[in-house]
């Protein structure tokens, strides 16, 4: 909580995006949680990102479970349309309001908690259908809201506030993204915005399930000395696979790549991803080396950050589904409810 | 860059933009927190330990504070910092009992003062509490020199006058009325241990082109400083319909506003070059238009034109400025005769010493100035100093006041048998402002409000008398929005890098982007990498030590932080907090234990 509201009046420098908006323009309310939380980071480079992406706040939809984390969609575009679901079943919510509009974009917020134990299923069968989507698990390997407990992400050995330590082994969401076969499957950490931003905008612009677990760490519960999501061990354990930056389309790539190690991938609307490999050897091209990098890095005790996999290409769950072109709101009323007669057809051809 | 060093009080001191900018260093945010409060007498005592005459520059101050104010870079506009001087000096009450004492048993020290204006009278003020026995020299029958006879009383009522000099003399300065000192040397010889030189700059400048010296057309050419002198003791009561007045500083529009109150009713301001050149403040510009004076740019004076035996008008070339070489230059694009019955020169005032011999071993320059130690304010002669216009010629009134309290300092060094030049440094104190939980000793909200708008009296009415007050003074419902304007900029972000965990969250919830956590660099690229980017050079910015987890540093750009304190309120570690800054300023007589201990009872006052 803070004492006041935060002040509207911005840094007259401020630069604005072709829509003529500034980053503030793409806040929400304040934010009420604890105070130096890595939620509000993540919210802060969420702001960042959908800045520089010139995403109009209008044409998205943020999308919530419950817990500190599936607060955090109050804070950012006050404009955007949103919907904060019962506990852990904010996939199935979103796979429902994509089915019926296909027109904005999802963005999808989430913890360890809400995704990793109560929503786990439904985390499971969102990415099955590849709905399109950012994803977001902003995991603190607690459950901040209840006071501390160890939550499914939990890493063997890590102890609670009181010196308690964990015994039953992690969920790791990328490695489960990876084995139920995610097309996008990135890592990284809310204290490095470097990183965090060209990440969420890749994940923004995929033409898929996106999925990006955040360590987010819990200032509250989880930021001591026995923590192994904590800013200090986070920043000392981290390995980066790749380093990300995204290039927009309407951006001139001015400067050529001498660099062997990087890759550009071109996604669907013509905007160009570029990452570099910062580990020899990794291939984010391939799942099942990928995999293996990832759970290599898990069994040393390191966190592989970095765009960890991406597939171009694959079919999402409208494709699959072979659903209209359009949103069903801009649909006319005769095509969405034929009538009777179209009814009976139907049925007929089923007999 | 070097970790920004804290300790040293410049740097809070200069983030205290109005307080930094005001010759005296009048603590502004402090004062108007207590006028927020309601607290008017213990407001306008805060002003008068470093400004001395509240209620008089309440009305009538340069106000360097306001341009230089941060809320005019947030929203164009800065707090109304002289008008709500004014709102404490009008508001408080009967002060005499808290008013510094002279003491029963005197030092033996003997100064002679030669001016009863602002900056003598400053001088008498930080003196007589010490035990001095200071003798006033003035000429006029009446104490504040330009003050009281240069400055209209629509502008500044005698009531304001009388109260402010009142206190200063009610303290023992003996008065010596209708006196002027014609001899230095004569001076001298009463045996003063030292004279202070606050005569100030009484001599307006001529202007000597064709016609100025006709016999026939002397009686309606008049020198402002001199005019206004006259119409004050009221030998003039009246001037021609038509006026024209040279020169477009203050002076100026104090004229042509005078000569709107006695008779005039066609004004004209001539000036030479274009309004953004004006000398004089733009709120005496538009206080002026406002009172349908007309301001032509842009016209240089050619001759006065006088036709059987009477002047009829003034000759002016129009010109025509342009940039060559980076320099102004002018083309004479043509000429124009303005009809009129009186002119009034106001383009400048010298300083005159003919009453200081020249074999006292005071020294003057090249253009018959003193040369005078622009610390010290003593001149080559160690028992002689000078200080407000006398010294460098024609400043304000704030400066007159602070000039005062720096040559008060010498001569109290000098009839301590101490060097002049041994001087107390600024200091500070520097404690939170945290009451609790998101609590503060301040208000930190910021209010969104604009500047309120001063009203004036009606034309009809204040045209009826040079004495018709113009400013009417704010509203308690105007005073209650201005004050909340102030950012607070003396409640200073202070951050204690090895308390940080790098988190973001000051960065993240900052509403004017000044904070970043950056890899350090010279200031000129750290300059460039920031939240949001620092171009305003004349504002630091702030570099913490290297951080404990990765080793960058916390950069913060000073320039239009609202001090709303968020930053303080979403750190985790309390590694930044607010402290409330107190900058210490010394004053004759002072020691250091004895200003700390001042400031440490007024510090307390303010809460």
């Amino acid at each position: 909580m803070t004492s006041i509201q935060k002040p509207q009046v911005r840094h007259p420098g401020l630069p604005k995006n072709t829509l003529g908006y500034t980053k503030r323009d793409y806040e929400g309310a304040m934010s009420t949680l604890c105070a130096g939380c890595g939620h509000d980071s993540v919210t802060a480079a969420l702001i960042q990102a959908f800045w520089e992406l010139d995403l109009p706040p209008n044409r998205a939809a943020k999308m919530s479970g419950i817990g500190c984390s599936s607060k955090t969609t109050a804070y950012f575009m006050k404009q955007s349309h949103g919907f904060n679901s019962v506990h852990g079943r904010m996939p199935s919510v979103t796979s429902g309001a994509s089915a019926a509009n296909r027109g904005l974009t999802y963005i999808g917020i989430s913890g360890d908690g809400d995704s990793l134990s109560i929503g786990m299923g439904q985390l499971c069968h969102a990415i099955r259908r590849n709905v399109r989507m950012l994803y977001v698990i902003e995991n603190n390997g607690v459950y901040g809201l209840t006071k501390g407990q160890f939550s499914a992400s939990a890493d063997i050995g890590s102890t609670s506030k009181k010196g308690e330590a964990n015994v039953q082994p992690p969920i790791d969401p990328a490695l489960l993204a990876l084995s139920l076969g995610a097309t996008f499957v990135a890592r990284s950490f809310s204290g490095d915005k470097t990183q965090l931003v060209p990440i969420l905008k890749a994940g923004l612009m995929h033409d898929g399930f996106a999925l990006i677990d955040v360590i987010s760490p819990c200032v509250s519960f989880n930021d001591h000395e026995g923590s192994t999501k904590s800013y200090r061990f986070t920043r000392e354990h981290e390995v980066e696979m790749t380093e990300v930056d995204f290039v927009p389309i309407r951006h001139e790539i001015t400067t050529a790549d001498s660099d062997a190690a990087v890759t550009a991938v071109q996604m669907h609307d013509g905007t160009v991803m570029r990452f570099r490999k910062t580990d020899e050897g990794y291939d984010p091209n391939d799942r099942e080396k990928a995999y293996a990098h990832v759970r290599a890095c898990q069994m040393a005790g390191e966190v592989a950050t970095g765009l960890l996999f991406i597939q171009r290409g694959g079919a999402d769950m409208h494709a699959v589904a072979r659903t209209v072109e359009r949103p069903l709101v801009e649909l006319p009323y005769s095509e969405l409810c034929p009538g009777k007669s179209a009814l009976d057809t139907l049925m007929d051809s089923y007999r | 860059m070097a970790p920004t060093n804290v300790n040293d009080p410049h740097h809070y001191h200069k983030v205290v933009d109005c307080q930094y900018a005001c010759p005296a260093h009048t603590n502004v945010p402090g004062y108007l927190r207590l006028i927020a409060q309601g607290r008017y007498t213990d407001s306008y005592l805060m002003n008068r330990a470093s400004n001395v005459f509240p209620g008089i520059l309440g009305r009538t101050c340069d106000r360097p504070c306001e341009p230089a104010c941060r809320r005019g870079r947030v929203d164009g506009k800065p707090v109304a910092i002289c008008r709500l001087k004014r709102v404490a000096a009008d508001l408080r009450d009967d002060i005499t009992d808290q008013l510094p004492t002279a003491p029963a048993v005197k030092n033996g020290k003997r100064v002679a003062l030669v001016g009863a204006g602002p900056s003598a009278l400053t001088v008498a003020n930080d003196l007589l509490p010490l035990g001095y026995d200071v003798t006033i020299y003035e000429k006029n029958a009446q104490p504040g020199g330009l003050m009281r006879v240069n400055i209209p009383s629509f502008r500044l009522p005698a009531k304001v006058l009388d109260d402010e000099c009142g206190y200063i003399i009610n303290m023992g300065a003996t008065m010596k009325y209708g006196t002027e000192v014609s001899s230095m040397k004569a001076l001298l010889a009463e045996g003063y241990d030292a004279v202070y030189v606050g005569s100030g700059a009484p001599k307006g400048k001529e202007l000597d082109i064709e016609g100025r010296w006709d016999e026939s057309a002397k009686p309606n050419i008049h020198i402002g400083i001199e005019w206004l002198a006259n119409v004050h003791f009221e030998h003039v009561e009246k001037i021609g319909k038509r006026v024209v007045i040279i020169g477009v500083g203050n002076t100026a529009m104090d004229c042509c506003r005078t000569a709107k109150r006695v008779g005039a009713t066609d004004v004209k301001v001539i000036a030479r070059r274009s309004r953004k050149y004006f000398k004089a403040s733009p709120w005496e510009l538009e206080d002026a238009e406002e009172e349908q004076v007309a301001i032509l740019e842009n016209h240089a004076p050619k001759r006065f034109v006088i036709e059987n035996g009477k002047l009829v008008g003034m000759e002016f070339e129009q010109l025509a400025w342009s940039e060559e070489g980076g320099k102004q230059v002018s083309k004479v694009a043509g000429t124009v005769i303005i009809p009129c019955d009186d002119v009034i020169l106001a383009i400048g005032q010298d300083n005159a010493f003919p009453w200081i011999e020249r074999d006292l071993g005071l020294e003057f320059d090249q253009w018959e100035m003193p040369v005078v130690d622009k610390v010290t304010h003593q001149s080559t002669r160690a028992d002689v100093f000078f200080g407000g216009d006398a010294a460098w010629g024609p400043q304000n009134i704030i400066w007159a006041v602070e000039h005062g309290h720096q040559a008060a300092i010498s001569i109290h060094n000098h009839c301590s048998a101490a060097p002049v030049t041994e001087r107390l440094e600024y200091g500070m104190n520097l404690v939170s402002a945290k009451l609790g939980m998101q609590s503060w000793s301040y208000h930190n909200d910021f209010n969104p409000s604009p500047r309120q708008k001063m009203t004036h009296e009606e034309l009809v009415k204040r045209f009826s008398s040079v004495n018709v007050e113009v400013e009417l003074g704010y509203t308690p419902e105007q005073t209650a929005l201005e004050v909340q304007r102030c950012l607070n900029c003396d409640v200073e972000t202070h951050f204690t890098d090895k308390l940080c965990i790098e988190c973001d969250a000051c960065v993240d919830v900052c509403p004017v982007s000044c904070l970043t956590i950056a890899v350090v660099g010279d200031e000129a690229d750290l300059r460039t990498r920031l939240s949001a980017p620092a171009a305003n050079m004349t504002q630091d910015i702030f570099v913490s030590g290297a951080l404990p987890q990765t080793k960058r540093v916390m950069v913060k750009d000073e320039d239009i932080c609202l001090h709303c304190g968020l930053c303080a309120e979403r750190c985790p570690t309390a590694a930044w907090d607010m402290r409330k800054f107190d900058l210490l300023v010394p004053y004759a007589g002072a020691t250091l234990e004895s200003i700390v201990s001042t400031h440490i009872a007024s510090a307390g006052a303010a809460r």
